[in-house]
């Protein structure tokens, strides 16, 4: 197949452009919008895709809690999010449509699959008459296609039922929009051949669907007019395409590279966490161990005991599943042993919404231990930054001898971008630096708790080193020698110790993003909304207004000079997707009278959005 | 699925675990800690008799590791000059098992008590049993809180009068032995605290065992639960409580008959055992021993109910089937030598992935 049109065609020129591809869980809208995202990246285009499916597997079809979409955003140029409203929405039942016309502009383009729009399907969601046909689109460009009738006609002679016929149409839908955005279609065909090779049928079903699609676009008149989007000037280097899980299990991959140890990940299935298990159980020839405990808690206890033998132990979690592994992570703050904690946030309290985003964890990976039980924590800003983040985290971990939290989310998480891969051999090395010898005074005996000068980390014995045999424990121990020990002082002394340990972990100081230089708004945002607040500040920049950013990457501890930063502007304006958690860590920190901007409906911020709380905060509005 | 189709031979449980010539005593076992248990304690003569066989094994000390939750049993790795963590309430077999897992040249101990082991961490004890990683778990079994002064466990009669349970105890008991099988155990064992031979024969068995091995030990709480078993340590009515199995041997007990034997013996009794005198049955009826036995072991951990009427004692199933710790090891290693004749996992090679693109400068 060729992208080449036969027909003359108008070829319109965009900078930017956003689809949305909604459907019923059953329908591969993930699927879909995965390929196009593919074939967008090795296009080269800028990218960020935000996916939004529902907890249930399979929920009724045909309703409103069945919708799935996948929503992707390319363009020209660098961008920051998956973009706020869509150009062109695909809805392949009533059910989509219902769910999702109302984020589409007026003048927005909207694909139907016809098909589905039966009396049936109509009631199922609350419409009496069909929209296709009562004219309450008409504000919309309205492309009516029989995308499971043509699919099944394309494959008539395939001899497939007419209901496997139908469930390729969503490669209908694929062809279809890769003609009428010049996308290159071999990656998405070789895809389907490889995804399907054991069933060669389907595989030849799912690419004449594609190319019946495509053909539909390039053949019939309905289309007047299709779209370039010119690859964006991105900085040079090797791209692909990665989602933030994926990046995190690289990034966990590379830390056992770059630390010499044996990765031994201990994780319980929870989402959306679960794809960084299954993506590093792929990976045993890099020496990683995975395994799948019973719970939450043999997860990271699993985790630990891996990491008292010498293993960069690792656990991956999220919601409820954090609350569990508290007491462990205690423990590991109590051993002083090297832990990776991943929590990919998501909505909460309890089971909360399993799918959705949110960054509500931030005050418990702070203090949700009993006790003092200080440990670092940071948080990864889009999903290629996954990769550095977990590889930070090993540094930090492996160097302190300290469980170290990573809040991902949701967004992050499923979300992908265009990664530049990094150099390999440049990745920094860290040198466990494992004990070998007797370190007490007189150098007869191992003391466990005697700890480095510079760094405060405890030395790191493992079992079979003859002479260090020790004992740890959640007991208190004794300073220095590890005995236990209930002296009063000597516990003061080690709370202090645990703190200042972590309180002295050099982090890179927060770069402020100010063009001017005289902004007097500065917004902060960590974790995920790194993107949403950068494209709301590049809108009022556009506007003519002048608003500084910054991002923090490390939660705990802060960067040395985030205090100075902060007094530096006349109002600070920090947008979080919880209620104000690291707004309540920066006035306790630096009374400093840090404003918030919160949001917790499980879908990342949008730019507009934030573009107007921007203005709101510059026209001093918001007192 | 066994040890042979993973292609992997039937070995030892201190298998990989390196070796010394030099001669260890149970003083070497011993740490610079104070032991600081209740006098009378039958922890203490768990520790002397662990102390005392662990040199036997022939194993390096430092390759020796135990791992405990918490209770009084759980203070235990304090007192031996061995690797050891205390860590948290009936965690140690989800903790031990990533040890185990990523550490073939070590054995790896856990030590437990019966509310530690049986609630609140019997979710890991099952799975580390149903896994067989090869770890061996002594249950010290008291049938009472003791570090938290006196509440009853999962293991006390019911109807014990206790400081929670003032018009007593309203739980029915959990059975140890039954749990462990029920659970799929491949090494269960019993013994008793103040029988050092018994119990050191049953820790031989378990150590050579490779998988988990469960042994339950009943110890005296000689404060909150003093005497409880008292009825199994001494003379005749002892030996008439007391059933000790010896693989392969008829399962006589009691004190000698005219035979020098026990005049006890275990009988079918429908799809149960039932005690018999033994000059009152045949002797072709007697039930002999046989580890690899799952029903009859779950029989034999079922011959009453556990007021301590007949106490079997000694290994009660003992089978080979493959441990976690030794597949999971073979995968990755599989994996590595895949990845080897391609020369190596290639970092490099995973981070490009298939589709890439080149952006020039």
């Amino acid at each position: 197949m060729t992208s080449s049109d036969t027909t003359a065609r108008e070829v319109v020129s965009r900078d930017r452009v956003v689809i949305r591809f909604a459907g019923d869980s059953g329908d591969g809208m993930q699927l879909t919008g995965d390929r196009f995202t593919s074939e967008t990246a090795s296009f080269g285009n800028d990218l960020s895709t935000l996916p939004n499916f529902p907890a249930e597997i399979r929920a009724p079809a045909g309703t409103l809690p069945g919708v799935s979409s996948f929503q992707l955003h390319f363009a020209n140029y660098d961008i920051l999010t998956p973009g706020d409203r869509p150009d062109v929405l695909v809805a392949m039942n009533p059910a989509a449509l219902k769910a999702n016309i109302g984020d589409l502009p007026a003048g927005g383009m909207l694909i139907v699959n016809t098909d589905e729009f039966t009396k049936r399907n109509l009631s199922k969601v609350g419409y009496t008459a069909s929209p296709l046909d009562d004219g309450s689109l008409e504000r919309y460009t309205v492309h009516q296609v029989a995308m499971a009738t043509l699919t099944r006609g394309a494959l008539e002679e395939t001899g497939l039922s007419k209901k496997d016929a139908e469930r390729a149409k969503n490669m209908f839908a694929l062809g279809l929009l890769s003609w009428m955005y010049h996308r290159p279609t071999e990656g998405t065909e070789r895809f389907l051949r490889e995804k399907f090779a054991k069933r060669p049928d389907l595989a030849e079903a799912n690419v004449l669907a594609f190319r019946a699609g495509h053909a539909y676009g390039e053949t019939t008149e309905s289309f007047a007019v299709t779209y370039e989007v010119a690859p964006a000037p991105l900085a040079a280097g090797t791209y692909r395409q990665i989602t933030g899980n994926i990046a995190l299990a690289y990034g966990i991959v590379a830390a056992g590279q770059v630390t010499g140890l044996p990765v031994f990940l201990g994780s319980y299935p929870i989402t959306p966490a679960s794809d960084i298990l299954h993506e590093l159980s792929k990976h045993k020839a890099f020496g990683v161990t995975t395994f799948q405990a019973e719970d939450e808690i043999a997860g990271v206890g699993a985790a630990l005991g891996a990491a008292f033998g010498g293993a960069l132990g690792v656990t991956t979690t999220s919601g409820p599943g954090i609350s569990l592994k508290s007491e462990t992570i205690g423990l590991a703050v109590a051993l002083e042993l090297p832990l990776l904690v991943i929590d990919v946030q998501r909505g909460g309290p309890s089971t909360g919404l399993p799918t959705k985003t949110e960054q509500a964890d931030l005050l418990q990976a702070m203090f949700g231990r009993n006790g003092e039980a200080p440990l670092p924590i940071v948080a990864p800003r889009s999903p290629g930054d996954c990769f550095t983040t977990a590889l930070e985290a090993a540094r930090i971990a492996v160097t302190y001898r300290t469980p170290v939290i990573v809040l991902s989310d949701g967004s992050v998480a499923n979300g992908s971008e265009p990664w530049r891969i990094p150099d390999v051999d440049a990745l920094p090395r860290t040198d466990p630096g494992f004990a070998t010898a007797p370190n007490s005074p007189d150098g007869t005996e191992f003391w466990p708790y005697l700890r480095d000068d510079d760094t405060l980390a405890r030395p790191w014995a493992v079992p079979g080193t003859p002479g260090l045999e020790h004992r740890v424990g959640g007991l208190e121990k004794a300073d220095g020698r590890g005995s236990i020990s209930y002296d009063p002082g000597n516990h003061d002394r080690m709370t202090r110790l645990r703190a200042a340990k972590i309180d002295g972990i050099p982090v890179p100081d927060v770069e402020v993003d100010d063009p001017t230089g005289d902004a007097e708004l500065l917004v902060l945002g960590w974790g995920s909304t790194y993107g949403p607040i950068g494209a709301g500040a590049r809108r009022v920049r556009k506007m003519g207004h002048k608003v500084a950013q910054a991002h923090l990457r490390h939660l705990n501890p802060l960067p040395a000079n985030l205090g100075d930063v902060l007094r530096r502007y006349r109002r600070v304006l920090v947008p979080e997707m919880n209620l104000g958690q690291l707004a309540l860590l920066l006035r306790a920190e630096y009374l400093v009278d840090v404003q918030s901007y919160t949001k917790v409906a499980g879908l990342p911020f949008q730019a507009e959005e934030l573009q107007n709380v921007f203005l709101d905060h510059l026209d001093g509005v918001i007192a | 699925m066994t040890a042979l189709d993973l292609g992997l031979p039937s070995i030892g449980g201190l298998h990989g675990v390196p070796t010394t010539d030099a001669k260890q005593t149970a003083k070497d076992f011993t740490s610079d800690q104070e032991v600081r248990w209740c006098p009378g304690c039958g922890d203490y003569a768990v520790l002397a008799a662990v102390r005392s066989f662990l040199p036997t094994l022939g194993i390096r000390r430092e390759n020796t590791v135990f791992v405990s939750g918490i209770g009084c049993s759980s203070r235990f790795p304090y007192y031996l000059n061995t690797y050891g963590m205390h860590s948290i309430h009936g965690r140690a077999p989800a903790i031990a098992t990533g040890l185990a897992v990523s550490r073939p040249d070590l054995s790896v101990w856990v030590v437990t008590g019966d509310g530690d082991a049986l609630s609140i961490g019997g979710n890991h004890l099952i799975h580390a049993l149903r896994r067989n990683v090869n770890l061996k778990i002594l249950l010290f079994n008291n049938r009472i809180y003791g570090l938290t002064k006196g509440q009853y466990s999962p293991t006390s009669e019911e109807g014990k009068v206790t400081k929670s349970t003032p018009m007593g105890s309203l739980d029915h008991p959990f059975n140890p032995i039954s749990v462990a099988l029920g659970a799929e155990a491949t090494f269960v064992g019993r013994a008793l605290d103040s029988d050092r031979k018994g119990l050191t024969a049953v820790l031989q068995a378990a150590a050579e065992h490779r998988g988990t091995a469960l042994v339950e030990i009943f110890q005296d709480c000689p404060i909150f639960n003093d005497g409880s078993f008292d009825v199994l340590r001494k003379g005749d009515e002892a030996a008439s409580r007391v059933v000790p199995l010896t693989h392969g041997e008829p399962i006589r007990f009691g004190p000698a008959g005219d035979d020098g034997l026990g005049t006890y013996a275990v009988v079918q009794d429908g799809f149960g055992l039932s005690v018999a005198k033994t000059n009152e049955i045949d002797a072709s009826q007697i039930v002999v021993h046989d580890a690899t036995d799952h029903e009859l072991a779950f029989a034999l951990s079922r011959l009453s109910d556990q007021d301590l009427t007949h106490t079997v004692t000694g290994i009660f199933r003992n089978v080979d089937r493959t441990t976690y710790d030794d597949a999971a090891r073979a995968q990755v290693q599989q994996a590595v030598d895949n990845a080897g004749t391609r020369g190596g996992a290639d970092l490099n090679a995973l981070l490009q992935g298939r589709d890439t693109w080149t952006v020039v400068g």
